[in-house]
């Protein structure tokens, strides 16, 4: 069956690329806070003007986690419905509505951030108070985020209405899982910042309910992290095929991997915390089992994206087991980016089982190594996607055409951040198994022995951050070139498609009630007890501290 | 639905893989008991003192039995609190013999902290309402620095203690 493909009109294009270009303003900002961290944290240089630490590091934090990835995300994946399902005019100033509604939420929030008023990260844990300012920001930005959402299931409602009995084309049909996740685990975190932190910030609470509020962050702090993950599996699955010249490896076996992903990414929040005070053992020990359940549907992805350039290679004539392996392209900046990112998440998933295995956490939870983690997982398997994808996306949207210079200029861009990000994660693991904490100012607790060791880890990150500056520099100035510079022209948009034999894609795939269903009863399952005992047996709740932060 | 026979012997390989990992977290957590800490008890973060462990003449050291001894201290911004020593002065280093069990009890007065004796397993979240505690034997010898491990504040860093642990 061949799908059809829609085309971009200008004021079509003209939204997917505002996404983009918050996007890289936040890379820009979000890098050189990073940049003055590492360099911070060396011991060997004092942040000017008196500016705290732990202002660029919420700043950092909050930019590039949250800002930078949600709004590519969301326009990305606006990109992926239009370009699959369609959008229609009245979606497309909804859409519009989604864009302004967190780019006022962000402003708020680093304006907030940027005085002073919000030294708080981006977990932002009670009794810690910041400014309100900063939570209405934060609320904002995920309202808008829910308008996205809404957006999206109308897109595919709406196609499906004009094409029974066909099934989603798989782009859209990702978005939408990724769009249900996300909605279910913001829920959470909504729910904490509209009924208990606004009105505490705002004194009309005496008192926060501290391992409540933790709770619900964090069952939706893990699913954030899929939120991030699935766009880069999105382009794995049904991008990259179609960049290397092939096929789909099974539509099937993408669809049941993202209900997979649904299923699992969200009753497991108590991995976050599992040295905490307050949650039964037996609770956490059920969450951690949930946890490792995730790991099969990145099993089975590892599989078919190797499925799929295994087949591409052989069918180029290339025989032995690895043969195939010569012939992918690998000076294609638009494939390179993504498969170091794949290559990349081998270690960083490994690292993420020792981390969510119940005992063995304590180990290093809280250590600099969890950073050194996200650093491979985020930073480096979803964000060289991401690149990636922009490759290619952007001159797609401004009709222009990413040119050999352009794309070697990115494989440059591609291996400044491979040896910039191994060195730099590399001494955060190390760092963190020696004991070494995350989120702290330099500092020498008064010598010994077993802070030197640390020490020396800490310059050897300002050395893989100031690469990593260096790569942001590069990148930014491909987006520059082309989102204004580059020639004229056209960048296909690569959607890859299916075998013609291949196998049908069962319908049970496509059931939403049946997934969704049992996604909130595995919910209710993993969360409903000890929510219920936190709220029991909760102690006095905890009064508002605001000098600690420097307010 | 369709799998591909690698595909099905790959997910068998790692499937099973998973469940033997887990069986033997399993097996540390139920038959051995070693669970991260997680003790349900709660106190008023205001009024910490009316619990016996952190009066203020029961801070710190104390040998309970032969080999051993239990710590209690109270977190806040940006300081651990071990009582003070026979000089009046604030203590800031344990000691304790190699092999010693150390049951270690801290709570906070006002926002989360982190209690990590870097090195080692001891590494405890504590929050405002609730008592944090582990026991442990302190096997190896050496200079264990604490570190507060989770941010509590602009003074975050400076927050520190040391376990020496002797032969």
């Amino acid at each position: 069956m061949m799908l059809k493909n829609y085309n971009f009109s200008k004021k079509e294009s003209r939204l997917y690329m505002s996404f983009m270009y918050v996007t890289f303003a936040a890379l820009l900002i979000g890098g050189l806070m990073g940049l003055l961290q590492t360099f911070a944290r060396s011991g060997q240089f004092q942040l000017p003007f008196g500016i705290n630490y732990y202002t660029i590091l919420t700043v950092h934090g909050v930019i590039l986690g949250l800002v930078m990835t949600t709004f590519f995300i969301i326009g990305f994946q606006f990109a992926l419905m239009g370009k699959t399902v369609g959008i229609s005019d009245k979606q497309r100033k909804w859409a519009w509505l989604a864009f302004w509604t967190m780019l006022a939420g962000t402003i708020m929030a680093a304006i907030t951030i940027l005085v002073g008023q919000a030294n708080v990260l981006y977990t932002f844990y009670a009794p810690l108070r910041a400014h309100p300012a900063f939570y209405f920001g934060l609320a904002l930005v995920i309202v808008g985020s829910w308008i996205a959402v809404f957006v999206n299931f109308r897109q595919l409602y709406v196609w499906k209405k004009a094409n029974p009995n066909q099934k989603s084309p798989l782009l859209a049909f990702m978005v939408t899982i990724n769009m249900a996740m996300w909605f279910i685990a913001s829920l959470g975190v909504a729910t904490s910042v509209l009924v208990q932190f606004i009105p505490w910030s705002l004194g009309y609470a005496a008192t926060i309910n501290v391992l409540l509020s933790r709770t619900l962050f964090w069952y939706f702090g893990h699913p954030l992290v899929y939120f991030w993950l699935l766009p880069a599996y999105m382009a794995w699955y049904a991008i990259l095929p179609k960049i290397i010249g092939g096929k789909l490896f099974s539509d099937s076996l993408a669809r049941m991997a993202f209900i997979l992903l649904l299923l699992f990414s969200i009753p497991v929040g108590f991995h976050h915390q599992l040295t905490e005070p307050g949650i039964d053992p037996t609770w956490k020990f059920i969450q951690v089992v949930l946890t490792f359940m995730v790991i099969i549907p990145s099993l089975m992805t590892a599989f078919s994206i190797f499925g799929t350039f295994e087949v591409r290679g052989r069918k180029l004539g290339h025989k032995g087991l690895f043969g195939w392996f010569r012939n992918l392209p690998w000076n294609d900046v638009r494939f390179l980016a993504p498969f170091i990112g794949m290559v990349a998440f081998i270690p960083g998933g490994a690292g993420g089982i020792v981390n969510a295995s119940h005992q063995m956490n304590a180990l290093v939870h809280n250590t600099i190594w969890v950073t050194g983690h996200f650093h491979l997982t985020v930073a480096t398997t979803v964000i060289l996607t991401y690149f990636g994808m922009a490759y290619w996306l952007v001159p797609h949207l401004t009709g222009r055409r990413l040119t050999p210079k352009l794309n070697k200029l990115g494989i440059v861009q591609t291996i400044i951040w491979t040896v910039g990000m191994t060195i730099m994660s590399t001494a955060m693991h190390i760092q963190g198994l020696l004991g070494g904490p995350r989120r702290s100012d330099f500092s020498n607790y008064m010598g010994g022995e077993q802070v030197n060791t640390w020490i020396t880890y800490q310059v050897a990150q300002a050395v893989g951050g100031t690469i990593l500056f260096i790569g942001i520099i590069l990148m930014i100035y491909i987006f520059i070139q082309l989102a204004f510079f580059a020639p004229k022209g056209v960048q296909e948009f690569p959607v890859a498609e299916e075998e013609i034999d291949a196998e049908p894609t069962p319908k049970i795939l496509e059931n939403w009630y049946l997934w969704i269903g049992i996604t909130i009863a595995l919910i209710l399952f993993a969360y409903t007890i000890p929510v219920i005992d936190i709220i029991k047996h909760s102690p006095p709740g905890s009064i508002p501290f605001d000098w600690p932060i420097g307010r | 639905m369709h799998l591909h026979k690698y595909e099905k012997i790959w997910l068998i390989f790692g499937g099973a893989s998973l469940a033997i990992f887990l069986l033997v977290i399993g097996f540390a957590a139920f038959w051995k008991g070693t669970h991260p800490q997680s003790h349900i008890e709660t106190i008023d973060p205001q009024n910490v003192e009316e619990h016996e462990a952190f009066k203020p003449e029961n801070l710190g050291l104390r040998e309970v039995a032969d080999g051993k001894y239990t710590v209690n201290l109270i977190a806040s911004a940006f300081n651990y609190d071990f009582g003070t020593d026979a000089d009046g002065k604030a203590v800031k280093r344990i000691r304790v013999p190699k092999g010693s069990t150390v049951l270690f009890q801290v709570t906070t007065k006002d926002v989360v902290h982190g209690f990590q004796v870097a090195g080692t397993n001891v590494n405890m979240m504590v929050e405002p309402g609730h008592v944090s505690r582990l026991e442990t034997v302190m096997k190896n010898a050496g200079e264990f620095t604490v570190v507060c491990n989770e941010y509590c504040g602009v003074g975050h860093h400076q927050m520190f203690a040391v376990v020496e642990v002797y032969e």
